[in-house]
């Protein structure tokens, strides 16, 4: 798709998106707010995916883009929640641009594991941390949109609103750069990483572009769930929300951005159910729902409409999952 | 002869006890098509690999036009014009043909914009031209898990071209080949590579393809060279038919 066209369906998104909002209960639209941050978050592991890449450690990048935002009025007297999730992205992006050079030596398991490591060291970090609340964490002053006070009113659909925004610009963004040279080159990394150094480019250079922007996403998810939860604490970077965002990714699978952000939508679903109507075991239901996406749709709930035809005159074939994380 | 393209002088390589490489000494002049023959483990592919910076040589250097690129990685090596096909074809089995040649062309534009889609006119064109060259346009939109071996071999080939190389070094380029496909392949390959710049240097062991699509041999055997002339020079030298061809002496 090219990048007009994708622009163009992302503003048709955003505009229904926005408009069915009114329409919505305030319980809902929070729901898909939060579902929306961490769809962000998802989403950036995805493109390390496609990349050659895996983390367990996207906690790392959550919970700083979230400490960013919650931290900004208080230090930098920022309060605009477009700002502040503009600064927790960039904070993120900051520390993925400093880790990316000392990550992308390793390749599969050895590259997660290291991710899993840099954010279980900022959770034993945070949680130590008085200034930062410890193990309690800090509240979150609520934002202003565009100069505007949010009111008990009104405050879950500006937010909404805004996370509609960034999600579909975010998920337009994606799009674009999975059709670029780059995203195919990124790709090309993920299938044979020898081959393409061969070819006169630089494998590792294409991991660093995907971890970088898997930083910047997980930054803006965590900025926009500080602000819509009023509340951040050290269990953002804990390994059970990297493991989370994890679970989501494979339950989206690699091939649509949409499929991302409805899979984030369908745990939150799921979890709050499970918690109102069988509180101690709705884990449980978690994971048989996602044996049955892993046994019936390995390639996540993105493969249950047409992948982008490579060949109009050739049938889709089925490629590997993203379980079969290739080293 | 004139200035050689590819200059390799004293290159020595061991592993442990085993000598790979014992002073090789290979001057290739522009143009040339050229085979390097021996039986397994005599040195051939530790000598591409050495030329492609796979391997790093213990001693010796070995210069492109020139310029010693001794050491360098294969991916600048690769910049500098130095590009090669595999025994096993290197390639990704997830995309297509043509994702494989959109990847290599942009690998060698070296422009990897993040905006710039992957398929745009130009990058598609070059990567038709391949396609065309080595006859594949059948399968530009199969995915390369479904090939078989002889179209993942020419599709490997055509990847290493798509920077129009200076020199371009061929691994076993019909091996995993049937014997009735071998001649065909190969013909297939040097019509594709009519009207390219490229100095080509390729590792067989078919002495029938040897004599018939190279102007000059080298045979190797324990990690020295024992004989470099023409095809037929080569293929009566007593050494190569007692170690490598395999004839009486």
């Amino acid at each position: 798709m090219r990048p007009t066209k994708a622009l163009l369906l992302a503003v048709i998104t955003a505009i229904v998106l926005i408009v069915g909002g009114l329409a919505a209960p305030a319980w809902l639209l929070f729901l898909v707010t939060l579902s929306a941050a961490n769809g962000l978050a998802v989403l950036g592991i995805v493109i390390l995916m496609r990349g050659g890449g895996a983390t367990f450690g996207q906690g790392m990048f959550f919970a700083l883009g979230a400490y960013a935002a919650a931290l900004a009025p208080s230090l930098l007297g920022i309060n605009d929640a477009l700002l502040r999730t503009l600064l927790g992205t960039l904070v993120a992006g900051l520390a993925g641009a400093v880790f990316a050079p000392l990550l992308v030596r390793y390749r599969g398991i050895f590259f997660a594991m290291l991710t899993l490591a840099l954010s279980m060291v900022l959770f034993g970090i945070l949680s130590k941390s008085n200034a930062l609340g410890g193990s309690d964490g800090i509240s979150v002053i609520k934002p202003t949109v565009l100069g505007v006070e949010l009111t008990a009113g009104n405050v879950e659909y500006v937010l909404y609103s805004l996370t509609v925004v960034i999600a579909v610009v975010a998920g337009w963004a994606v799009s674009v750069y999975w059709n670029s040279a780059a995203g195919l080159m990124a790709l090309a990394v993920r299938g044979n990483p020898l081959r393409v150094e061969y070819l006169g480019a630089s494998a590792r250079r294409s991991l660093g572009t995907s971890f970088f922007i898997c930083a910047l996403l997980g930054g803006a998810g965590g900025a926009i769930m500080a602000q819509s939860l009023g509340h951040v604490e050290p269990n953002f970077a804990n390994w059970t929300t990297s493991g989370e965002f994890v679970f989501v990714a494979v339950l989206a699978g690699y091939r649509r951005v949409p499929a991302i952000f409805i899979a984030s939508l369908l745990l939150e679903v799921v979890r709050s159910f499970s918690n109102l109507y069988f509180p101690h075991t709705w884990q449980l239901a978690l994971g048989a729902f996602l044996l049955i996406v892993i046994m019936f749709r390995p390639d996540g709930i993105g493969s249950l409409w047409p992948a982008p035809r490579r060949n109009k005159h050739l049938p889709i074939k089925p490629v590997a999952g993203l379980m079969e994380v290739k080293i | 002869m004139n200035k050689p393209l590819l200059s390799a002088r004293g290159l020595v390589k061991r592993f442990g006890a085993v000598v790979a490489a014992e002073d090789i000494c290979i001057d290739v002049p522009v143009g040339q098509r050229l085979s390097v023959i021996g039986s397994n483990g005599a040195g051939k592919t530790t000598f591409v690999n050495m030329v492609t910076g796979y391997l790093k040589p213990d001693s010796g250097q070995i210069h492109l036009d020139g310029d010693d690129i001794t050491g360098l990685s294969h991916q600048k090596i690769a910049g500098r014009g130095i590009c090669r096909s595999f025994q096993i074809p290197q390639l990704c089995l997830d995309l297509t043909v043509m994702e494989n040649l959109l990847v290599a062309v942009a690998a060698a534009t070296g422009s990897l914009s993040i905006w710039r889609p992957a398929d745009s006119p130009n990058w598609r064109d070059r990567a038709e031209a391949l396609l065309e060259r080595f006859q594949l346009q059948a399968d530009a939109d199969r995915p390369v898990m479904e090939l078989a071996g002889g179209v993942r071999k020419l599709l490997d080939i055509a990847m290493a071209l798509a920077r129009r190389p200076k020199l371009l070094l061929l691994d076993e380029p019909t091996s995993g080949v049937s014997a009735d496909e071998k001649f065909p392949t190969m013909e297939r390959v040097m019509e594709a590579l009519q009207g390219e710049a490229a100095t080509v240097l390729f590792v067989e062991h078919d002495m029938e393809i040897v004599s018939h699509f190279s102007e000059r041999v080298i045979a190797f055997y324990s990690g020295r060279v024992i004989a470099d002339g023409s095809p037929l020079e080569v293929m009566a030298n007593n050494d190569v038919r007692q170690y490598v061809t395999g004839g009486a002496k």
